[in-house]
């Protein structure tokens, strides 16, 4: 039986981890390296570093940080942040990334999407979707939830999975940083919409959360950065808690 | 050494980088004569089926893999393309095992991504594991069974998720991305002796 996978995010900034809260006033957590290699001790299913500095200051992404991610890790692992083209999704990917994640650059170029799926496939591209609710709906935000963008969130969901995005990684920003659990209504309006696994982001504060999570949405995994970061919940102890209310997961 | 065949098709890196956490040697290569005197030879892949076969074609590796005697791991469009007839781009493959590769239905999500563990396991290469290990699958398409299947997977349906025929073995999943169960397999494959 597939499995529900557990995602620790690495907010990665001038080759540190770090985690904002809402997105702003970063916290350090330590080398990303250090950190990936022991959320895999724990059992976390797979990866996510996301370079959070690099959409506001157009920086390249951190290749050499990926090389040396890519000899010590043996899970899988996405890259985001700065991938802007092919040719930045090529060097991520050559370095040993197993999928690029595109925000800003994809909602600026959409058919970024289709180039990069159709060069290293479908399943190379996570398309992250930041999402903001406000009185007139679910909209796309971009550009770290700086700018709004005039993209409903079911659209634009429905869009990517045509260009050919292979996954969606959804952070509801009204949920991020807040640990009151993550955004299962806007998270069941995209897994109702489109037929790509769907990775729930934005709010996980405890292990109830995740349990929540899978039990009442179609989330085929579930991220988080601050509460793995700084030792609140362990991975281990998450996986046998979901385990114990039949959620399919792997055990280490 | 083991050579790890380069043709455009995803990440080679992973599986460099696999191979030399079990202490081995790997080079990553097209060189005909190079992947001829190899110990034993990977086929790895990740990406589309006629396009990696197109340059397979161009690079004349078509002809050399089928004739390789020793021991050769397909990986994921490794395994596919050593199949007979891809549903991907209708695309005509390597046909060393006469099995087709198909597109999983819409009624599960496609790609099958995530960690799913294997069942009906038989062959050296997957000694050691068990049907409640998991390994991680990234695929749209799968072989179907057959008499060369040495282990299966269910998604949806029943597949095979690890082929062998003589010399040749192959495995819907990412071994270099399986954690320790990954590991165990490769190191598997790295003490098969023809």
């Amino acid at each position: 039986m597939l499995k529900k996978r557990i995602i620790p995010c690495l907010d990665i900034k001038d080759g540190k981890t770090v985690k904002g809260v809402n997105f702003t006033g970063l916290r350090d957590a330590g080398d990303p390296v250090e950190l990936a290699k022991r959320y895999v001790a724990e059992g976390a299913d797979e990866l996510v570093f996301l370079d959070i500095t690099a959409t506001l200051e157009k920086r390249s992404t951190l290749t050499a940080l990926v090389t040396r991610i890519a000899r010590e890790i043996n899970i899988p692992f996405t890259v985001g942040g700065g991938i802007n083209s092919l040719e930045d999704a090529k060097v991520v990917i050559e370095a040993g990334a197993d999928k690029v994640s595109l925000n800003s650059a994809a909602v600026k170029n959409p058919q970024l999407i289709t180039q990069i799926a159709r060069q290293f496939g479908n399943q190379c591209v996570v398309i992250a979707i930041d999402i903001k609710t406000n009185l007139d709906g679910d909209y796309v935000y971009v550009k770290g939830g700086s700018e709004k963008t005039s993209w409903k969130l079911t659209d634009w969901a429905q869009h990517v999975e045509q260009l050919g995005a292979g996954e969606i990684l959804l952070t509801s920003m009204n949920h991020d940083g807040t640990k009151n659990g993550f955004a299962l209504e806007l998270t069941n309006q995209v897994s109702r919409m489109v037929n790509i696994p769907v990775i729930a982001s934005g709010g996980a504060g405890t292990m109830d959360h995740f349990t929540e999570l899978f039990q009442k949405t179609k989330a085929s995994a579930g991220l988080a950065a601050s509460i793995f970061h700084f030792g609140e919940i362990t991975i281990n102890d998450l996986k046998y808690t979901l385990l114990n209310q039949q959620i399919p997961v792997r055990c280490l | 050494m083991i050579a790890i065949i380069d043709y455009n098709a995803g990440n080679t890196t992973s599986v460099k980088n696999a191979i030399e956490r079990l202490g081995a040697t790997a080079i990553v290569t097209r060189d005909h004569a190079l992947i001829r005197s190899a110990e034993k030879v990977i086929f790895p892949g990740v990406g589309e089926a006629s396009t990696a076969m197109q340059f397979l074609r161009e690079q004349e590796l078509d002809q050399l893999i089928p004739r390789l005697k020793q021991p050769v791991l397909g990986i994921c469009l490794g395994q596919q393309l050593l199949c007979r007839f891809s549903e991907e781009g209708n695309t005509t493959c390597l046909g060393i095992f006469p099995v087709d590769v198909k597109r999983f239905s819409d009624t599960e999500l496609v790609p099958h991504i995530g960690w799913n563990n294997l069942l009906e396991i038989r062959s050296g290469l997957l000694s050691g594991i068990t049907e409640t290990d998991d390994v991680y699958f990234v695929h749209s398409y799968y072989a179907e069974l057959s008499e060369y299947t040495i282990a299966t997977c269910d998604y949806g349906l029943t597949y095979s998720a690890a082929m062998q025929k003589d010399n040749f073995y192959a495995v819907q999943f990412h071994p270099e991305k399986s954690a320790t169960v990954g590991e165990r397999i490769l190191r598997n494959f790295l003490k098969v002796v023809e």
